[in-house]
């Protein structure tokens, strides 16, 4: 009965262009942020912070990389757990050679090797697709995971091969290493996750993220209408690249504060497929929707038990966890393959029309 | 063109001297000759038709003239440029567009959209502006949606505007590939069957675009289509291929009064 869009009329393309052009959208949006930005800091505790939402904003972040990729362009990559490496180690690298250079800067920057890496292996894109694509993009997995654990110099020859984040402050506020605050990191990512979804959103809706869709739906047609398969493809795998680098620089950074090559296999590539298959493709709202579900469902229900006062053991609540989700996942899937945004698009839907069936 | 080879039609429009020029064109599948030393001509302005039966190398001739399929022998001139292979892209930046047979839409985009796929050539601002969105990117889409937006007035789809091009009828889906190929502007326009799988009503129609685009754009319009009733109303000049060689060149009643067309078409006792 609220969400109408009555009387909201379109008198010029700006307006019939804009991302949210139904009023009570736009009021959404400002909510969301509302709560993010304040609410959240503000009431918020630790806990929630530390192991809900910087984990979710991270993992949402990379799912955006990933559907820039599979979900925008058509190119399935198993890859993003080792570009989230690439990330994570060149940021390591970048803080360890300019330590004074404020670290938030060094995270973006990290990103642009990650897209280098990534475009080099987004080169087999132009000659096949599909599932030969993806075999690519293990080899890319499986090949950057070897160089994070031969090649000492990335991990500047710690004998543990793990990376430790220093400290490092920005504006006398400790901003990363154990002593930095989970709400100052939460904001520092919160601005990063809500500036490069921004960008993403931008990137989608005009000419260059149209090229990628044309690559996707059709790419006889697309190079006909003047897109250049080598540069629509390779953009997307620089772009996505990017985002997953970011990613993996804040995961390391902003969040786990150490990290070694378990935190960048192939698992964290599965994860990241599952949140975009789940939240939609080619949907940036659907990242979202797709990380919350995989990362903050099961903490949720970790911690159901016990607000119950039910004595349950551990064990029995993990099990019966991978049981819950993994049905959810079924469901979900069946009722509406195209994942969670499009679910969230239907229900939209019949809400403008209520009480009328159409 | 120089003046003196063009001619005024019965109807008005006026035809220049050739656009294109195909010389002995052979294109060949390992062991399998698609098309055999075809040259033929068309002339700017007009409405050239290329018919045959199936099989007969049409499909395979558009594919060549726009880059998909590389000759093995033979050349292409167009507006006075000779060429024997290149990328479709190229043909696409030198003015040559198409619609395909099977249609070739981007099903996951809306109509909108498809149409603005067809303005990519001509939108130029680049990565950095993209990514702000507002300034001179979000000028450009707006100058292009403007375009747009007279070619959906144009083809009469403007309900559809926002619908994903999937849950299209075929006879509209066939329509807004026309408007994709249109939104590039382009000097010679390539249709595969425009009209195949249609009703009398959508025939009617598509035909009225076609001679609409064809007279109010100039724009020269080589097309494949099995309606003979179509063919011989709206086509200037027709080509008739059969097993990849050409066997008749000229207007639709002299075409259509050929020995060997009709052989071609019905048969011949052996």
């Amino acid at each position: 009965m609220i969400y109408r869009e009555t009387g909201q009329f379109k008198t010029n393309y700006k307006a019939d262009n804009s991302i949210f052009p139904i009023l009570q959208d736009r009021i959404a949006i400002i909510f969301y942020l509302f709560v993010a930005f304040i609410v959240i800091p503000a009431f918020g505790s630790d806990f929630f912070i530390n192991s809900m939402m910087i984990p979710f904003l991270i993992f949402a972040l990379a799912a955006i990389g990933l559907n820039i990729l599979t979900g925008f362009t058509g190119q399935i990559s198993l890859g993003t757990g080792a570009f989230m490496g690439v990330g994570a180690y060149s940021c390591y690298k970048l803080v360890t050679i300019f330590p004074d250079t404020n670290v938030i800067f060094l995270i973006v920057i990290s990103g642009f090797f990650s897209a280098a890496i990534g475009m080099v292996f987004g080169l087999p894109s132009l000659r096949i697709k599909g599932f030969y694509l993806v075999v690519t993009t293990l080899a890319a997995q499986f090949f950057l995971e070897w160089c994070f654990i031969r090649i000492e110099w990335l991990y500047n020859y710690n004998t543990s091969g793990a990376i430790e984040v220093p400290r490092r402050e920005v504006f006398n506020v400790i901003v990363t290493g154990p002593e930095a605050a989970a709400v100052t990191q939460y904001l520092v990512v919160l601005s990063i996750v809500v500036a490069m979804t921004w960008i993403a959103s931008n990137l989608i809706h005009g000419r260059i993220g149209r090229s990628w869709m044309m690559i996707r739906d059709m790419d006889i047609a697309a190079e006909l209408m003047g897109v250049r398969p080598l540069y629509a493809k390779l953009s997307a795998f620089a772009v996505s690249s990017f985002y997953a680098g970011v990613a993996g620089a804040m995961m390391v950074f902003m969040w786990l504060g150490a990290a070694e090559v378990e935190s960048f296999d192939v698992n964290h590539s599965f994860l990241i497929l599952f949140m975009v298959i789940i939240g939609g493709l080619g949907s940036i709202k659907g990242s979202f929707l797709g990380a919350a579900f995989i990362w903050m469902l099961p903490v949720v229900l970790r911690a159901f038990p016990k607000a119950l006062g039910l004595d349950v053991p551990v064990a029995t609540v993990e099990h019966v966890n991978f049981m819950i989700i993994g049905g959810l996942i079924i469901f979900f899937l069946i009722i509406e393959p195209n994942g969670l945004a499009r679910i969230w698009a239907l229900l939209k839907q019949k809400l403008r029309v209520w009480p009328f069936p159409y | 063109m120089s003046s003196d080879q063009s001619t005024q039609t019965a109807d008005g429009r006026t035809i220049g001297g050739p656009i294109m020029e195909v010389k002995d064109i052979s294109l060949k599948f390992g062991g399998v000759t698609a098309i055999k030393n075809i040259s033929f001509d068309i002339n700017e302005g007009e409405i050239r038709a290329i018919i045959g039966p199936n099989g007969a190398g049409k499909t395979s001739m558009l594919n060549v003239i726009n880059g998909f399929y590389h000759p093995q022998e033979g050349q292409i001139v167009f507006r006075g440029e000779a060429r024997t292979a290149m990328r479709p892209y190229v043909a696409a930046s030198q003015g040559i567009s198409r619609t395909f047979q099977n249609v070739a839409l981007f099903e996951g985009m809306s109509t909108l959209d498809n149409i603005m796929a067809g303005r990519t050539l001509k939108m130029k601002k680049n990565f950095f502006w993209q990514m702000l969105r507002f300034g001179p990117a979000e000028v450009e889409e707006f100058e292009h949606r403007k375009v747009v937006e007279e070619i959906i007035d144009f083809l009469e789809i403007q309900a559809i505007r926002k619908t994903p091009v999937g849950r299209l009828p075929y006879g509209l889906q066939k329509r807004v590939e026309l408007g994709r190929a249109l939104a590039a502007e382009p000097s010679l326009l390539l249709l595969d069957e425009p009209m195949a799988g249609m009703n009398v009503e959508e025939k009617e129609d598509m035909s009225r675009f076609i001679l609409d685009v064809n007279d109010q754009f100039g724009t020269t319009i080589a097309l494949i289509e099995h309606d003979m009733g179509v063919v011989m109303d709206i086509a200037d000049r027709v080509v008739v291929l059969d097993y990849g060689q050409k066997i008749a060149d000229g207007l639709p009643a002299e075409v259509q009064a050929n020995q060997d067309v009709i052989d071609a078409y019905l048969g011949v006792a052996h």
